[in-house]
C-alpha cells in the first residue's frame, strides 16, 4: 500500500520529534543517575510511600546486588550498564505540562494524526494534562463513574498503595516474587508506576481496562508494575499496549504484572506490544525484558493471555500460568514477529498444580530480514495434579533466508495420568503463495501482510476486536520491507 | 489484444518455449494443447509475470505495451488473470476476504473506487451461486482442504468476480470429475464476452466440448506446431498428439 513509507516515515519522525520535543522539559524531574539505597528511597519519597513499601523495595534492592543478569536467553546484547541509566524520569508534574493541544507542537500533532492515533490518546502522548481538555474530562468520568458503580478498583499502583494498602500488601509480589528474577526483582525496587485492578466477586467488569484510559498511563516509566485481582466469579479482559512510535536508545523496559485469579473468575490479558524496535541496521531499539504471571488460586479459575510482539529490539519474556486450583485453565496466544536485526525469546509456562488443570499453547513465530526468533516453553505437572491436559502447538514461519526460528520445549511430568501434547512446525513463505497473491492483484507487500495474518489468524481471533484490527495493520507495518 | 512474438524463454538454464508467435484479439477463444512437457504452463507463468523464467529472445505486447516489464500486479490490475492448474493454499485467510483484498487492490491500482465489504459480498455470492459455490466455501480459507473441483471451481469464482480482460486458463479441466467439468466449462463459457479474450490450456478434448474455442493451437516442443478451427482439437482426441503433428513435423523438416 502506498501510505506504508509514508507510515514508517511518520514513526521516524515521531520518534524524533517525541525525543527532541520532551527530554529538556522533563529533565528536572529525573532522579540523578545511577542505582543506590538512596536512589530507591528517593523514588518511595517521592511518592509518599508508606514505611513497608520502603522496606520491600529495599530487601529488593539489597536481593538484587546479590543476582547476576542471567544469561540462558537466545538473545545477544552488550553489556548493560545499570549506574548509567536514570530510574526515576516521571512523572512529569501538571505544572510543566502544555494545558491545551494549542500548546503542543502542531508538527507532533500531525504525525500522530497521520498515525491515525486517536485524539485522547494523541493528547495523552503529547503529555497534555487530559483533565484540561473537556471532551477528555467527560470521557474519562463517564468511564470512572462506571467502573466505580460496579465496585471496580482500577488505579495507578501508586495510589493504590495509598488507597488500598491491605490489599497491594497482600497481592504485590504474591505471585512474582521480590527475588524472583535478575529484572524483576530490579522492578520491585524502582518501580516507577503502573496499574493496579480490582474486581470484586461476582462483576463482570463493564468494560475492557486499558491503560488508555487512565490519565497517567502515558507518564509510567519503564519499570512498570500491574497487579489485577479478579475475585470469585468475577470476569475482566485488560488491554495493555501502545503503538506509539518511541525512539530512543537501547532502553530497558523491565516490567512485572502480575495476575491472581480467584474461585470461578477469569482475567484475560492482552497485549499488542511495538516498542521501537531499532532501525534496519540495529542500532537503538527497546529492551523488552518482563516477568509476566498469573496465578490460577481458585477452582475453576481461567488466565488468557494474548500477545502480539511485533515491536522492541529485543523481546523476552514468559507471561505465565501457575494452575493451582482444580479445574483451573490457562491459555497462551502468541504472535512474535522479527524483522530486520530484532531479536526475541518469548514463550511461556504452564505450571500445573491442581488437579484437571488444563493448558493451550498456541504460539506464531514470524522471523524476517537477519531476526531470530525463539519459542521457549515450559509445561510442568506436578504429581498432584490428577487428569492434567496441555495442548502446545508452535509454528514458526521464515521469511527470506536469513533469519532464524528456534523452538525450545521443556516438558516435565510427573503424574501419570496427565496428557501432553506438542506440535511443531516450521515453514518458509513460498513462492507459490506470494506469486498467487500478486496474480490477483496484490502487491508484495499487502500479500505478504496476507499471508501471515492468514498465519496468526487463531491467535489474532482472541483480542478484542479493535485491538485485532490494530495488531493486523502492525503485521504489515512491521514486515515492510522483508521481501524484494 | 495480445501479441506474442518470436518469444523464447528459459528457467534454470534451460530452454522451453523456443519462438512462440500469437495473436489473440478480443472476444476470441484459443486453446493450447500439446503434450506434458510442451511448455503449455510456462507460457501462461510468462503472460503472469512469475518470477524465475527469463526471455532470452523475442517478446510479449498487451494492447500495445511490452507486457513483460510490468510486475504481476499491475499485469492483473490491467486485466490479466491466470487460472492456476495448482491452486495454491492460503491458510487462514478465508475465500471471502481474499476476494475482497483482490478486487479492491486491483480497483486502487486502477484508480477506481474500493468496494465496501458489503459490495464485494454481493458481487461474490451472485458469481458463487452460478457456481453451485455455498457461502460455508467462501469462509473457508483459500484453497485448504478442497477437493480438486472445488479449486477450480474457486479459480473460475475469482475469475467471473476479477472481470479480467485477458484470461489465461491452465488446465482448468485437470481433476474435474463430468459434473464438475460441465459446471466449469459452463461457468467460463458464460464469461465470454466482446471484450475478453481466453486462452485456454488442455491436454483434453473434454473440456472443448464446453468452450467451444474459436482457434486450437498445438504446442510442442516449446513451439506452436499446427493451429487452426475447433476441429483440430478432434482430430488430436482421434489421432493423438504424434498423429496430428506428424504433418506439421512433415513440413518442418522439409
Amino acid at each position: 500500500m502506498s501510505a506504508r513509507p509514508e507510515t514508517i516515515a511518520a514513526v521516524e519522525e515521531a520518534g524524533e520529534t517525541y525525543k527532541h520535543g520532551f527530554i529538556t522539559e522533563i529533565e528536572s524531574e529525573y532522579a540523578p543517575k545511577g542505582l543506590s539505597e538512596d536512589i530507591v528511597r528517593f523514588i518511595s519519597a517521592k511518592k509518599n510511600e508508606p514505611e513497608w513499601m520502603l522496606e520491600w523495595r529495599l530487601r529488593a534492592y539489597r536481593r538484587w546486588l546479590t543476582m547476576k543478569e542471567p544469561g540462558w536467553a537466545r538473545v545477544d546484547f552488550p553489556q548493560i550498564d545499570y549506574q548509567d541509566a536514570y530510574y526515576y524520569a516521571a512523572p512529569k508534574g501538571f505544572g510543566s505540562r502544555p494545558k491545551t493541544l494549542d500548546e503542543v507542537d502542531p508538527e507532533l500533532l500531525r504525525t500522530y494524526e497521520k498515525l491515525g492515533i486517536p485524539l485522547n490518546e494523541r493528547m495523552l502522548l503529547a503529555g497534555v494534562a487530559v483533565d484540561a481538555v473537556f471532551d477528555s474530562v467527560s470521557v474519562v468520568t463517564t468511564f470512572k463513574d462506571k467502573l466505580h458503580e460496579a465496585g471496580v478498583i482500577f488505579c495507578s499502583i501508586s495510589e493504590a498503595v495509598q488507597d488500598h494498602p491491605e490489599m497491594v500488601k497482600k497481592y504485590l509480589g504474591s505471585v512474582v516474587p521480590y527475588a524472583d528474577n535478575f529484572h524483576a526483582t530490579l522492578n520491585s525496587a524502582v518501580f516507577s508506576d503502573g496499574t493496579f485492578v480490582y474486581i470484586p466477586p461476582g462483576v463482570r467488569c463493564p468494560m475492557e481496562l486499558s491503560t488508555y484510559f487512565r490519565i497517567n498511563a502515558a507518564n509510567t516509566g519503564q519499570f512498570e508494575r500491574t497487579l489485577i485481582i479478579a475475585d470469585r466469579g468475577s470476569y475482566v479482559s485488560y488491554l495493555e499496549g501502545c503503538t506509539a512510535p518511541m525512539r530512543d536508545e537501547n532502553q530497558l523496559h523491565a516490567a512485572v504484572v502480575e495476575l491472581v485469579v480467584l474461585d470461578d473468575a477469569e482475567i484475560k490479558y492482552s497485549t499488542v506490544q511495538n516498542w521501537y524496535p531499532g532501525d534496519k541496521q540495529g542500532r537503538g531499539g527497546i529492551y523488552n525484558f518482563v516477568t509476566k504471571r498469573g496465578a490460577c488460586r481458585g477452582r475453576n479459575s481461567k488466565i488468557s493471555w494474548t500477545q502480539v510482539e511485533t515491536g522492541s529490539a529485543i523481546t523476552w519474556k514468559y507471561p505465565s500460568c501457575i494452575l493451582q486450583g482444580d479445574n483451573s485453565v490457562g491459555e497462551f496466544y502468541s504472535i512474535a514477529i522479527t524483522n530486520n536485526h530484532q531479536q526475541a525469546d518469548t514463550g511461556t509456562k504452564m505450571i500445573h498444580l491442581g488437579r484437571n488443570t488444563t493448558s493451550r499453547i498456541v504460539a506464531k513465530g514470524i522471523s524476517a530480514g537477519g531476526s531470530q526468533s525463539t519459542y521457549r516453553g515450559l509445561v510442568s505437572i506436578h504429581p498432584k495434579a490428577e487428569g492434567a491436559r496441555n495442548h502446545t502447538q508452535c509454528d514458526s514461519l521464515l521469511i527470506g533466508d536469513k533469519c532464524g526460528a528456534h523452538t525450545v520445549p521443556y516438558i516435565e511430568v510427573r503424574n501419570p495420568s496427565a496428557q501432553v501434547e506438542h506440535e511443531a512446525t516450521t515453514s518458509k513463505l513460498s513462492e507459490e503463495q506470494l506469486f498467487y497473491c500478486r496474480q490477483r492483484g496484490l502487491d508484495a507487500e499487502s500479500a505478504v501482510a496476507l499471508l501471515v495474518n492468514g498465519f496468526c489468524r487463531e491467535v489474532l481471533q482472541h483480542l478484542p476486536m479493535e485491538f485485532a484490527v490494530e495488531a493486523q495493520k502492525l503485521v504489515g507495518v512491521s514486515l515492510e520491507g522483508s521481501v524484494g | 489484444m495480445l501479441e506474442i512474438k518470436d518469444l523464447h524463454v528459459s528457467a534454470g538454464g534451460q530452454e522451453i518455449l523456443r519462438g512462440i508467435n500469437l495473436v489473440v484479439n478480443a472476444g476470441e477463444v484459443h486453446a493450447i494443447m500439446g503434450p506434458n512437457g510442451s511448455g503449455k504452463s510456462t507460457l501462461s507463468y510468462i503472460l503472469a509475470g512469475r518470477p524465475g523464467y527469463e526471455i532470452t529472445k523475442g517478446g510479449v505486447r498487451y494492447f500495445g505495451e511490452d507486457l513483460t516489464v510490468l510486475a504481476p500486479e499491475v499485469r492483473a490490475a490491467r486485466g490479466i488473470f491466470l487460472g492456476f492448474q495448482y491452486p495454491v493454499e492460503i491458510p487462514g485467510v478465508a475465500t471471502m476476504t481474499f476476494l475482497k483484498h483482490a478486487i479492491n487492490a486491483q480497483r486502487k491500482s486502477r484508480g477506481e473506487e474500493e468496494l465496501d465489504a458489503m459490495g464485494v459480498m454481493k458481487l461474490v455470492q451472485r458469481e458463487a451461486g452460478k457456481l453451485k459455490i455455498s457461502a460455508d466455501m467462501l469462509k473457508r480459507p483459500v484453497n485448504a482442504g478442497f477437493s480438486g473441483g472445488e479449486k477450480k471451481r474457486c479459480e473460475i469464482l475469482q475469475m467471473a468476480v476479477l472481470q479480467p480482460l485477458l484470461a489465461v486458463l491452465d488446465e482448468t479441466d485437470s481433476g474435474l470429475d463430468v459434473d464438475a467439468l460441465r459446471l466449469v466449462g459452463d461457468g467460463i463459457t458464460g464469461l465470454r464476452a466482446p471484450d475478453r479474450a481466453m486462452l485456454v490450456i488442455t491436454h483434453y478434448q473434454r473440456l472443448l466440448d464446453h468452450i467451444i474455442p474459436d482457434f486450437v493451437h498445438v504446442l510442442a516442443d516449446g513451439k506452436i506446431q499446427r493451429s487452426g478451427g475447433k476441429d483440430l482439437a478432434l482430430e488430436l482426441d482421434r489421432d493423438g498428439y504424434g498423429g496430428a503433428l506428424e504433418p506439421a513435423r512433415a513440413t518442418a523438416k522439409a
